[in-house]
């Protein structure tokens, strides 16, 4: 199929290095992401994958050292809306008024959409987001009376609704019961075996990173383990909408679950 | 009451109108991102070029407004490097404003001004330079927030999220100064100096009491700031008292409304 252009570089590290104050927390880090890749970062608390993250999305400038997003220098990157990060923690005023329809809708704004009006479509696409994330229900809730694990699927369908090519997530299901957090993963994996969609992940759930990436993560005190699946050959996939995927994986968990439902009863 | 029908109540509520709108929307920004203070501190350098003004005989109202204008990029910079520091520089600049407006009215005492007008506001001194300043301040905020509402709400909620989304978090930053310097200068001669900032921030404080979604917030802010500026003008046109503190204290009363209010309605639940 379309694999012919896989190879590009998504992110790529050259010799990045960084510190805050006086603690250095990055020395002469090198690394690439390419296309359709799957990374999942593992490393002990402290150990800069927060960091890490924050340089790449460019929220936090290297000491040292280069970082490019799809070949272009952060710094000199426009394309944000190609990128959904989910950052590790929110802190927002647990009383402010927003309510969560706002809050992922507010993913689509973007540099290119200055001046845009929202449109019957970007509302479809946030349907499509909350229903994936199924917190439909919570839709005109405001957000700082949700629960933690429902805030971070609020986060979640945010970065989501942008149909993105690049997902950053740091440590994304952590809070997340485990129906949700299974369905979220059956949702990423599917995304990265049938569409065009490169991951790099944090996150502490071994079970997760060696039952997906066929490795036995080991973590090191302090170290950064970088762990890869590459997805060469897309799936067939009838559309190349995010958002339909979406769609569809919930329909697909829902007759799962009424499946187990009904062998429960006999 | 015929002082309700005089040509310059009808200044001054025109004006009040105006600052009841965009007054508590900047509130909201302020309010939000912990920034109240902001305001305070705008409002107490502006008074400073007010006194400029006066001394050097160029419109004071203009003066008050460059001063603030300058005093928020500087705070904005303040703001960024020195974070920790942040509320300690925001206090200096703030005592450093009312410091030199006191030297300066002291030192103007000549021109016979009236001080206490823009400290505490005043229905009878709004002319016709003041009210266009006004018309044109609220025109400038409304078209930014009516073009930007979608980003200033990102920004507000999540400054992160902003910045990764790639809008231009800075000039969005200095925008909110700006305009909230613009708003406090326009809206001293009616409200006062003093108590200027009150106006910006207890309609935000109040939405934050009762509206779940920012849609909300805003118009709340707006209905709040419109009750108690109209009320407040009137009740001190009759009663000829300081309108700033009619206001404020009208502003004061619907917060406690709301609070006991909601508290009812948990309680009734
Ligand atoms: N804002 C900050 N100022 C100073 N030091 C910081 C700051 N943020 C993080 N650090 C330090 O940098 C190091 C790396 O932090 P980071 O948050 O990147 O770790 P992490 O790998 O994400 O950890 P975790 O698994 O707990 O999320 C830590 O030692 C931390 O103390
Ligand atoms: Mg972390
Ligand atoms: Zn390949
Ligand atoms: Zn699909």
């Amino acid at each position: 199929m379309q694999n012919s252009t896989c190879h590009q570089d998504i992110i790529t590290l050259e010799d990045v290095s960084f510190s805050y104050q006086n603690q250095a927390v990055h020395k002469g880090l090198n690394f690439s992401v390419k296309e359709r890749d799957f990374i999942g970062l593992i490393g002990s608390n402290g150990a800069g994958k927060t960091t890490l993250l924050r340089m790449i999305v460019g929220l936090l400038k290297p000491e040292s050292g280069t970082i490019r997003l799809f070949g272009q220098p952060v710094s000199q990157f426009k394309q944000w809306d190609r990128i959904g990060y989910v950052p590790q923690k929110n802190s927002f005023n647990p009383l402010f008024p927003a309510t969560v329809r706002e809050v992922v809708l507010s993913g689509l704004y973007s540099r290119n959409k200055l001046f845009r009006k929202i449109t019957k479509a970007d509302q479809k696409k946030c349907d499509d987001a909350l229903h994936a994330m199924n917190i439909e229900d919570l839709a005109m809730k405001r957000i700082g009376e949700l629960s933690g694990g429902q805030q971070q699927r609020v986060f979640l369908a945010r970065a989501l609704i942008n149909n993105p090519s690049l997902l950053i997530l740091d440590e994304p299901t952590v809070g997340i019961d485990s129906e949700t957090q299974e369905g979220f993963f059956h949702m990423i994996k599917h995304m990265h075996q049938h569409h065009n969609i490169t991951f790099l992940m944090v996150s502490h759930d071994m079970e997760m990173i060696r039952s997906y990436l066929g490795q036995q993560p080991a973590v090191e005190s302090g170290k950064l383990k970088f762990y890869k699946k590459h997805s060469h050959e897309l799936q067939d996939c009838v559309e190349n909408d995010l958002t339909h995927s979406l769609r569809e994986l919930r329909q697909q968990m829902e007759s799962r679950r009424e499946v187990v439902t009904v062998g429960d009863l006999s | 009451m015929e002082i309700l029908a005089s040509d310059f109540f009808q200044r001054a509520l025109i004006g009040g109108v105006l600052i009841g709108i965009t007054a508590p929307l900047m509130g909201i920004f302020l309010v939000l991102r912990r920034l109240s203070m902001i305001g305070d501190t705008l409002s107490h350098v502006s008074i400073a070029g007010v006194a400029l003004g006066f001394l050097v005989g160029v419109y004071p109202v203009a003066v008050g407004l460059l001063f603030a204008i300058i005093a928020s990029f500087f705070i904005e910079k303040l703001r960024k490097t020195y974070k920790s520091y942040a509320e300690l520089s925001i206090a200096i600049i703030m005592s450093g404003g009312v410091a030199l407006a006191s030297i300066m009215f002291t030192m103007g005492r000549g021109y016979n001004v009236n001080v206490n007008g823009y400290l505490f506001g005043s229905i009878l001194t709004l002319n016709d330079t003041d009210l266009i300043t006004i018309a044109v301040v609220t025109f400038v905020v409304l078209v930014a927030i009516r073009t930007q509402l979608k980003e200033l709400f990102l920004l507000t909620f999540d400054e992160d999220a902003a910045a990764v989304s790639g809008l231009p978090v800075r000039f969005y930053n200095v925008m909110i100064s700006v305009l909230t310097a613009l708003v406090i200068s326009a809206s001293i001669k009616i409200v006062g100096a003093l108590l200027v900032s009150a106006l910006l921030t207890i309609p935000a404080a109040c939405s934050l009491i009762i509206a779940r979604s920012f849609r909300q917030s805003v118009i709340t802010v707006v209905i709040i700031g419109e009750l108690a500026v109209v009320a407040g003008l009137m009740i001190a046109g009759v009663w000829n008292l300081a309108p700033g503190g009619t206001i404020v204290l009208l502003l004061i009363a619907i917060m406690l409304i709301l609070m006991l209010v909601k508290r009812g309605m948990r309680l009734g639940s």
